[in-house]
């Protein structure tokens, strides 16, 4: 027999990965060590699940959630790709913002009150890497420090000290994380050990569930491979608790079809429905990178990112029904995230270039509804290289929902984040301290601003503080960060007023961020010659 | 020491029934494509892994050459095992820390405990350390068949001129390697030969000599008891004196004579008295020699070593009939028998490749050599990695020099599963772990450390930049399975994309740290590289050789 009808023989027609792949084994540890656990202090019994939902290549937050107000600006900004007014979704209560149309989904359940919109999510000094954004958002790391390990693989290691040795436990026979549709995250590292397990995808996932094994060829490099699989299912511990669970769930609710989004969260949603007692599960959906012809350029509603988001949308409303129809919607927490948004102005080939903050968004039944935050500002002649500024540190609604969901203790909570961050009131367990949204939290009352404006050497910048942390920062239209003015503690509330040198900088648009416990303002500047 | 009884692992896998025959290839000469593909298939099988400089080197040469480069080489013996082991208590009281102890034997159990593991240590360098030629596969493959184990030598100056004398016979003559190892004090002192008196002759030796290092047992194979206790008065009169070198005693030799039965042709080994009572144990080799089936028998022992365990009729015809002439031919002489099975059809048979479920110790030193992980170059540091090493092979049912019983390992003869019984549940997981330490944090130990460096390795390669290029580039080195387009394809994308679209985007980001090699650069590649090689040490196919 030649090589090429060997070949022929020997390689699967379907592009299914090889099997399901722990994150690391277990079973060797299990027997061997006999170190009894430390006394496990922090940890909290929930019933609470994380769905994170990655999409990658970085959506266009600003055709994602479309400003109202200042619509004029915005169209100007991004005229051949830019969604017309009339197809804007509405929110109900909501006037100055709206959704892209195809989340109709979204629309529903926003106003199920079952969403809420973060606007502008980011983190100073973005990174406009795929790879080290990714890494960024995954390590909840500062833009120039490299941290090789994550923040849900944080918050696992203190939930479960010691993983992988003596798991599977009594108390913990299930996966810490389950990863469906990728290989592996570095959100779910450890600061040892992978903490998550992946489902490589949906194929694996059922042929596990009803027995089905991957081909082989018919001679003895498949006959010998046979046998590594066999003995390689077998040794896993948690590959049969995930085929119980999946057994115990004989029906769900309909999921839209050709939607990998989709496909992905119906094995989650069978898992947790199953009985598995894993927190965090990862999905992941890509395509977003849209440098060109995002858009159909006569009908700007449709085209690729139309369909990227008609994917998310469908996905995500399938998966919150059939979480209301199987009765674990009390259990489930969702979130979206992107490495990056996209640049405000579109570039010529109906596309948009990396950004930096875009909408982040949470949904579940016990979100706190709403839209946080403000449309970005959008000048009225956008230059090729400005930016969304962010609002809001993406690590604040990590640590928002440690705190709110998990009930992450705020010493075990810094660090897990590394680093205090503002708490935004997201969601309601009752289980955990909630956080009462602060009186002017979507105020429309400016909290910061300069004067003179525009300016061509200093400005003085007045911000209210309520008292407590306060931070005001200067940003450049990157998004990078030129200056931190203020970090303080004031003991009570009150106006301030500081002085600010800008001779040095390059005329341009500048932002200065107002940052006071749940309350943050971006405010644009303008630096004249 | 007495015979132990066999291992028989029997998890409950259900295999499926293999359809079709092997294979009717034989020895002619293969004359078919050499590419990669061949040449990795022959080094894996004849070598402890091989690095990319190996492939291409061995490419170039053509497969005579090759053969000849791995079987005809000139390297000279490794210098031999250190102290190490002088600590707060224990003191060597005849070898200093850091000089050999192989010139210098005691009666210290104490002391041979500690030599023995210096021993199992310095092997495991030897192996990681060796060159590209097929002396230390044969070195372990005689190992496997005489079955010696060090724990039962307990002296470890006889243990280490045992394992020299296979080394330096590796691939020398056979029959002179037999001859040299029976009256060798390891041996002697392992199968009793040294207290085999003619007053009450011990069979031990006799028997292993026939049944396990010279025919074998079988249908065709019809020594009697009668033979072994004949062979057993042959060997009477062999010592070990205090000076541990091994000699004849006259005085504690059977003079009767030694008559053997028609399988042998009824020969009889005449008594002979004194010195010369010694060179029956010649006689007696000879006799065994001129049986046909002794060249039978080590060739199908050398096919379940480098070929597949499953030795069909055709095989047998076509491939150990001709092989085993050979050998007779060539009055035993190893080379010529190596030459012709790696020069043949048959074993560049398609259905003879990636067949074979790699030991522990192939398992462990192949990843070590692939991946070119550096070793630290002071001696104390060597042995301390060194034991983490072998200690890990161990773990997984293979403890190199010491074998479970004379019969060597059970994955070499053990009916049905053979090399199956390699992996279990519990030792496939140890393999995995193995390779997530060793490509994630290593080990360290006194301020070294050992890891396999992913961007370093993948230096090497010709097209590192080019994602699609390196995933076949990496499976060329540490993978005897193919993998198919679109798997590769999800894998590229999932791992070196972190799920983008676009090649581009592993290529910018290597050539920026190509350009730019600080912190930041280098982790983007390297985090990705090392999921990358983890995941791909993790897939079952990794194990297959």
């Amino acid at each position: 027999m030649d090589r090429r009808k060997f070949l022929k023989q020997t390689l699967p027609a379907a592009g299914v990965i090889p099997g399901v792949v722990d994150g690391f084994p277990i079973r060797a540890f299990a027997a061997e060590n006999g170190f009894i656990q430390a006394a496990m202090l922090p940890y909290v019994e929930t019933d609470k699940v994380l769905v994170i939902v990655q999409l990658s290549g970085g959506n266009d937050g600003l055709n994602t959630v479309i400003p109202i107000d200042g619509y004029g600006n915005y169209l100007n900004a991004r005229k051949n790709i830019a969604i017309p007014e009339t197809g804007i979704l509405r929110l109900d209560g909501v006037s100055k913002t709206g959704l892209h149309p195809s989340l109709k989904g979204f629309q529903q359940l926003y106003n199920e009150g079952r969403m809420n919109i973060i606007q502008a999510v980011g983190y100073p000094s973005p990174n406009f890497s795929h790879f080290r954004a990714t890494d960024i958002w995954m390590s909840a790391s500062d833009s120039n420090t490299v941290i090789n390990n994550g923040w849900m693989g944080r918050y696992l290691d203190d939930q479960y000290p010691g993983f992988p040795t003596n798991y599977p436990s009594a108390q913990m026979p299930d996966p810490l994380a389950i990863q469906v549709g990728s290989i592996t995250s570095l959100t779910c590292q450890g600061p040892a050990v992978s903490m998550g397990m992946s489902i490589t995808d949906p194929t694996s996932f059922y042929n596990l569930v009803d027995n089905v094994e991957d081909p082989v060829p018919n001679n003895p490099m498949g006959r010998e491979l046979s046998y590594l699989r066999q003995i390689a299912r077998q040794t896993n511990k948690y590959t049969e608790r995930i085929r119980q669970a999946a057994l115990a769930v004989p029906t769900q609710g309909t999921y839209p079809a050709n939607n990998s989004l989709a496909a992905q969260l119906k094995i989650v949603a069978r898992l947790i429905k199953g009985g598995l007692k894993t927190r965090v599960y990862m999905v992941s959906f890509g395509g977003f990178d849209t440098h060109a012809t995002q858009v159909v350029g006569t009908n700007t509603a449709t085209g690729t990112h139309a369909n990227l988001l008609n994917n998310v949308s469908s996905a995500v409303k399938a998966f919150m029904d059939d979480a209301k129809g199987l009765g674990i919607q009390d259990r489930v927490l969702g979130m979206t995230f992107s490495e990056f948004g996209r640049r405000i102005k579109s570039n010529a080939s109906g596309g948009t270039d990396h950004g930096s903050a875009a909408p982040l968004f949470l949904f579940g039944k016990d979100v706190m509804g709403g839209l946080t935050g403000n449309n970005p500002t959008i000048a009225a002649n956008v230059t090729v290289g400005e930016n969304v500024p962010y609002q809001y540190d993406f690590r604040s609604v990590y640590a928002s929902v440690l705190q709110q969901w998990f009930c992450v203790p705020d010493n075990t909570l810094q660090q897990i984040m590394l680093k205090n961050f503002q708490s935004l009131p997201l969601v309601n367990n009752s289980k955990c301290a909630s956080v009462r949204p602060g009186s002017s939290f979507t105020n429309e009352n400016v909290l910061v601003f300069n004067y003179p404006n525009p300016f061509t050497s200093s400005t003085k910048i007045t911000f209210k503080t309520k008292g407590g942390h306060t931070l005001v920062q200067i940003m450049n239209a990157s998004g990078h960060m030129v200056r931190v003015l203020i970090e303080k503690e004031y003991p009570d509330a009150g106006t301030h007023t500081v002085s600010f040198d800008g001779g040095y900088l390059a005329p341009g648009v500048y932002y200065v961020r107002l940052q006071n416990g749940q309350i943050q303002q971006v405010k644009g500047m303008l630096k004249v010659r | 020491m007495d015979r132990r009884s066999f291992l028989s692992l029997q998890p409950e896998a259900k295999k499926p029934a293999l359809h079709a025959a092997r294979t009717n290839t034989g020895l002619s000469k293969y004359t078919g494509a050499w590419t990669a593909n061949e040449v990795q298939h022959l080094l894996k099988r004849t070598l402890f892994g091989s690095t990319k400089a190996d492939i291409d080197m061995f490419t170039s040469l053509g497969l005579a050459a090759s053969v000849n480069q791995l079987i005809n080489y000139t390297s000279p013996l490794p210098a031999p095992p250190l102290n190490d082991y002088n600590s707060a208590t224990i003191t060597d009281p005849a070898v200093a820390p850091g000089a050999t102890w192989v010139n210098n034997p005691t009666n210290d159990g104490t002391i041979n405990g500690q030599r023995r593991s210096s021993f199992k240590k310095w092997w495991a360098g030897i192996m990681i350390n060796q060159e590209s030629n097929i002396r230390e596969k044969m070195t372990l493959f005689w190992a496997n068949l005489f079955g010696t184990e060090s724990n039962e030598i307990a002296n470890a100056h006889w243990v280490y001129n045992h394992h020299t004398l296979l080394r330096q016979n590796a691939v020398g003559n056979y029959r002179q390697l037999i001859k040299q190892v029976t009256i060798d004090p390891g041996m002697l002192r392992y199968l009793n030969g040294y207290i085999n008196a003619s007053t009450a002759p011990d069979e031990n030796y006799a028997r292993e000599l026939q049944e396990l290092f010279t025919l074998g047992k079988g249908p065709t194979v019809q020594y009697s008891e009668a033979d072994v206790r004949a062979a057993a008065k042959v060997l009477t009169g062999w010592r070990i004196n205090a000076s541990f070198v091994s000699y004849f005693d006259p005085a504690r030799h059977d003079t009767t004579p030694k008559q053997f039965s028609s399988y042998y042709g009824s020969k009889i080994i005449t008594g002979k008295t004194g010195a010369a009572g010694a060179g029956e144990t010649d006689e007696l080799i000879d006799m065994i020699f001129l049986k046909d089936e002794v060249s039978k028998y080590i060739c199908r022992r050398l096919y379940i070593w480098f070929v597949y365990y499953k030795i069909d009729a055709a095989a047998e015809q076509n491939v150990i009939e001709p092989l085993a002439k050979i050998f007779r031919d060539n009055g035993y002489e190893m080379k010529p028998v190596l030459r012709a099975l790696f020069e043949s059809q048959h074993f560049f048979d398609v259905l003879n490749q990636g067949c074979f479920i790699k030991s522990p110790v192939d398992n462990v030193i192949s990843c070590l050599r692939e991946f070119g992980v550096v070793f630290p170059t002071s001696y104390t540091n060597q042995y301390i990695m060194w034991n983490y090493i072998r200690n890990w092979y161990a773990s997984m049912t293979q403890d190199v020099g010491d074998p479970p019983d004379v019969s060597g390992w059970p994955a070499y003869y053990q009916e049905p599963q053979f090399h199956e019984i390699w992996i279990n549940s519990d030792t496939l997981p140890k393999r995995n772990r193995f390779t997530d330490t060793m490509i994630t944090s290593g080990y360290s130990s006194s301020g070294q450390k050992i890891v396999i460096d992913a961007v370093a390795f993948i230096k090497k390669l010709n097209n590192p930049a080019d994602p699609n290029k390196l995933i076949d580039e990496i499976l060329q080195v540490i993978y005897r399975v193919p993998m198919s387009a679109a798997t590769k394809q999800s894998i590229k994308q999932q791992i070196l994309l972190s799920n983008q679209a676009e090649d581009h985007y592993w290529t910018d980001a290597w050539n920026i740290y190509i350009q730019n090699p600080s912190t930041a650069n280098f982790n983007i590649v390297n985090n990705r590289l090392k999921i990358l090689l983890q995941y791909f040490m993790n897939l079952p196919e990794y194990q297959l050789s």
